[in-house]
């Protein structure tokens, strides 16, 4: 158990040990190199120990933020994976690095190995999971967010945090949405609101053939751009394109996407805010992370875009956050929307 | 290749050109930083574009290359570009 204190004083209890509805511990003798000691299975079931198929293994899920490795852990993970796990490892959709066909007579001593490079093991369970994040501002000549950065944020401050159901939080840096913030229970994407100097404009028109949104049309005699701000998903792309530095970066942040899910009943996720700070976001997950819990009592296992859905929770939602949105606030939210991926006829 | 008659600016002295109208990304870019890199700073080149993808990419590029666009010019479904090297 750690305490996290925030901002806010919310006082976060990450507990990694247990799951609600199990109050026995399940305790086996394990032998390893000739040692025995104990080990909790319900640690396992949270700690990112999932059962395999075949008797007695496991797959070990990694907790890897951003799905960035460097590359010195990424060497002693090869070592461990080879010493303890089968032939391969694998990449799960979440973008932590998984490693099957582990005895669970085994764990000590690899988590032991792993830890020499501060490699932590990963979570399951109704609690928020790893963030996830696309490959970040420093290179992607998309990005408009330091993403990476931001799950670093959140990986430290909300991981492990429990909650009714399972809470995935995600960073795209650009609204192609790399990091299906749209699919998620919490989800951020970078967004630049452009704005248009007139003094250094020539018209040439380039930034009306860089946008593809049709939100930029040339005056027919200047060449000067119409902006339909309506249309626009605040991608930059007119920003960069414009040789004279006519357009500029205006007001910038994430878009807040909440109550998305994917799985055999999928959400799309309803947009709450725009243009919420990177100094925000901490303060925004806190406020969701408290509606949710309590909206979700009594309620079991359910995800945070089931809660949204049911009438005037998203309204709920948005006063509750009030005061961390402020003018970002979408006036109007809609709940998430389902998405059927399984309607045959 | 199309046809586009590429003249001569009078304001603005050419040093190199290239016509782009029968090529597709990423080649429009490679094909012009090629030849951005023969020349010298503050030399032009002229690059002849199609409008759509070519025209949504390559000034980017051109820009993010840290290269500045003097000028831009539609004829008909094509651009044309007067890049100064950086």
């Amino acid at each position: 158990m750690s305490k996290i204190k925030t901002k806010k004083d919310m006082r976060i209890t990450v507990d990694h040990h247990l799951e609600e509805d199990v109050k026995k511990k399940i305790v086996i003798d394990t032998a390893v190199d000739g040692k025995t000691g104990k080990i909790d299975f319900n640690e396992l079931k949270s700690g990112g120990f999932i059962k395999q198929r075949q008797k007695d293994l496991f797959t070990v899920r990694l907790r890897c933020p951003g799905g960035r490795i460097p590359v010195k852990k990424l060497k002693k993970i090869a070592e461990v994976a080879d010493k303890y796990g089968g032939d391969y490892v694998h990449l799960s959709f979440r973008q932590s690095l998984e490693i099957p066909y582990v005895n669970y007579k085994t764990f000590n001593g690899m988590i032991e190995e792993l830890k020499e490079v501060d490699q932590n093991i990963a979570s399951c369970g109704p609690r928020v999971r790893v963030p996830t994040a696309c490959s970040g501002c420093e290179y992607n000549p998309n990005g408009l967010s330091d993403t990476q950065k931001m799950a670093n944020v959140v990986n430290e401050k909300f991981f492990g945090y429990r909650c009714n159901h399972k809470f995935k939080i995600s960073f795209s840096g650009c609204p192609i949405d790399c990091a299906r913030t749209s699919e998620m229970d919490l989800g951020f994407q970078g967004a630049v609101f452009p704005e248009w100097h007139e003094d250094p404009c020539t018209g040439c028109t380039i930034c009306a053939s860089a946008c593809l949104e049709g939100a930029i049309t040339p005056h027919p005699k200047t060449g000067k751009p119409i902006f339909d701000s309506s249309k626009c998903l605040y991608c930059s792309d007119c920003i960069r394109a414009c040789p004279t530095n006519a357009w500029r970066q205006g007001k910038t942040g994430h878009v807040v996407r909440v109550g998305g899910r994917h799985g055999r009943h999928p959400l799309n996720a309803a947009i709450i805010a725009k243009f919420v700070s990177d100094e925000d976001v901490p303060k925004v997950i806190e406020g969701i992370l408290e509606w949710y819990k309590k909206n979700g009592e009594g309620k079991g296992r359910i995800r945070i875009g089931e809660i949204l859905m049911e009438p005037g929770n998203i309204e709920s939602l948005a006063k509750h956050l009030e005061g961390v949105l402020g003018d970002n606030a979408i006036k109007k939210p809609r709940p998430p929307e389902p998405v059927r991926i399984n309607k045959f006829d | 290749m199309s046809n586009v008659n590429i003249k001569a600016n009078s304001e603005i002295e050419i040093d190199d050109s290239i016509n782009l109208s029968g090529e597709v990304c990423p080649m429009t870019f490679v094909l012009t930083k090629m030849r951005l890199d023969a020349l010298k700073p503050g030399q032009h080149l002229e690059v002849v574009l199609p409008a759509g993808e070519p025209m949504r990419n390559v000034p980017i590029s051109v820009k993010e290359e840290g290269h500045k666009i003097l000028k831009v010019e539609k004829m008909g479904n094509m651009f044309r570009l007067i890049i100064e090297k950086s």
